[in-house]
């Protein structure tokens, strides 16, 4: 299914709008000319303001966003045009999203919550269980929290669960919104460990990083998305 | 590292419903005008709107309980693709038995009242011609607990039962014989917050293992948000817009759903 040569992430005249309907149908360009190439074991950091379009783009790669014109093509399938079935399946087998927020059905144990990925591919029950927990430990979420809803953890605990969740399957894309923004420096250590060993087994990363140390130790390189934001429209 | 895990094969891309054109008038006044869509093996549908936007006459149409004026709803049988709008009433009726089943918003519509548990989840069996006592108890008892409902409990009445216990119960006797197909009205309609969260996590666990496909109509944007692959948001009748679920409610482009998603209380 993902290709073995080329770019995993081809990005190519991107442009998006939204349309307040509800206020004066104000129309507000927030990108154009937007292009991004990423290769398999590369990672690529996003820069620019708050506001420049950073989290826009991301959400736009994951399909969460419609784009207005332009490209996506994400291991082959082209994010801006597919049907949403094409897209769930990309998410679920090829495409990898850690947000910062963490959404989840109250209740569910955080174990589950991580295995989940795992699941819904099909993984045993069992392995994906395992798998989920070498996680949470390596996260240094304690023991005695596994087995509970992770909607009423801290911050930086519901962070590192929704982390473990992202890196449960081993996605060959994965987009990362802020992953070390409120960790500590264990935790930010573990994170950073993880991301480097995503890359070392080929997968391609986009990341979101204000924590510039980060940024130079995983990012290959870095794009400035400022470049990407209409010029006298705004 | 992550190479050993076994994969599941994609299921085919027959879609498992095929609607087309789907009208229905109550005389001057449109129920529901022209909706068409594909469901496929595996996906969850949602379907929005506010009261009186034709969700339920939409659903009530595609379950074969309301006949539309125009359209089609093609469902894939073991003998293929069958309009199911024009295939014989036996035809119909053992399909509602068998591969379709329907959860109602309100428990009572959907039990037997003054049936035992196991009898509840045992008639669908016995419709569908399971005759060993034994194996009918047995089935029966194995989908309480999957629902969460203590196998004690099987010889009690439902009217006994809490609404969120009556809730799951239809499930089970929705569930037993392996649907591929649910509609859902308003799941989790009634039912208070703690117990709804509970019976999302249950519904989606089943969606998941059974590899299910659902149609679930709901007001409520949250529910949707986790059961929902896909999402589809009806205003007087008509769809007005559809998508991604994220991407419906996160970047919703009609006028309507940003209305409907800016309009919810933010906790």
């Amino acid at each position: 299914m993902t290709q073995a040569s080329g770019p995993m992430i081809e990005i190519s005249g991107l442009s998006k709008t939204f349309t307040l309907h509800n206020q004066n149908a104000a129309q507000i360009p927030v990108m154009a000319g937007g292009s991004l190439s990423v290769a398999a074991g590369e990672c690529v950091g996003l820069i620019g303001q708050s506001g420049a379009g950073k989290s826009t783009l991301m959400r736009m790669i994951y399909g969460n966003y419609l784009a207005a014109s332009g490209q996506i093509v994400v291991a082959g399938v082209n994010v801006a045009q597919a049907e949403p079935r094409q897209i769930i399946r990309l998410r679920r087998e090829t495409l990898g999203y850690v947000s910062q927020f963490l959404r989840v059905v109250p209740r569910v144990p955080t174990v589950d919550v991580v295995a989940e990925p795992l699941l819904v591919l099909g993984v045993a029950a069992d392995v994906a269980r395992a798998r989920a927990e070498s996680l949470l430990a390596r996260l240094n979420i304690p023991q005695r929290l596994w087995s509970l809803s992770p909607t009423t953890f801290s911050g930086g605990e519901q962070q590192r669960v929704n982390i473990a969740r992202g890196f449960a399957h081993g996605y060959p894309v994965l987009l990362l919104d802020e992953p070390t923004a409120s960790l500590d420096a264990t935790n930010r250590e573990v994170v950073l460990t993880l991301i480097e060993e995503a890359k070392a087994r080929g997968a391609a990363i986009v990341g979101i990083f204000h924590d510039e140390g980060a940024r130079n130790r995983v990012c290959d390189r870095v794009v400035d998305v400022t470049g990407f934001t209409p010029k006298a429209a705004a | 590292m992550m190479g050993q895990l076994a994969i599941t094969p994609m299921a085919q891309d027959v879609p498992l419903l095929q609607v087309d054109g789907v009208t229905k008038r109550y005389g001057q006044r449109i129920g529901c005008a022209d909706v068409s869509f594909d469901l496929f093996p595996g996906e969850v549908l949602g379907i929005v709107g506010e009261s009186g936007s034709g969700k339920s006459t939409l659903l009530s149409c595609l379950a074969g309980h309301l006949r539309p004026d125009l359209g089609r709803v093609m469902f894939d049988t073991a003998q293929g693709p069958k309009d199911t709008l024009t295939m014989s009433e036996t035809e119909r009726r053992r399909l509602m038995r068998t591969d379709w089943a329907y959860v109602h918003q309100n428990p009572r519509d959907g039990l037997r009242m003054g049936v035992s548990a196991g009898g509840n989840v045992g008639e669908r069996l016995m419709a569908v011609g399971a005759r060993h006592y034994g194996s009918i108890r047995d089935s029966a008892t194995d989908w309480l607990t999957r629902v969460e409902i203590s196998a004690e409990r099987i010889d009690d009445r439902p009217s006994a039962f809490s609404g969120g216990m009556q809730q799951r119960l239809q499930i089970a006797r929705n569930l037993v014989t392996g649907p591929r197909l649910v509609f859902m009205d308003e799941p989790t309609g009634g039912l208070d917050v703690s117990v709804q969260a509970r019976l999302l996590d249950l519904l989606r666990g089943l969606v998941r293992d059974m590899g299910l496909s659902a149609i679930i109509v709901t007001h409520d944007l949250a529910v949707v948000r986790l059961l929902a692959d896909r999402l589809m948001v009806m205003k007087s009748g008509r769809v007005v817009e559809q998508g991604l679920t994220d991407q419906v409610l996160d970047d919703p482009q009609h006028a309507y759903t940003q209305l409907l998603v800016s309009s919810v209380l933010q906790v």
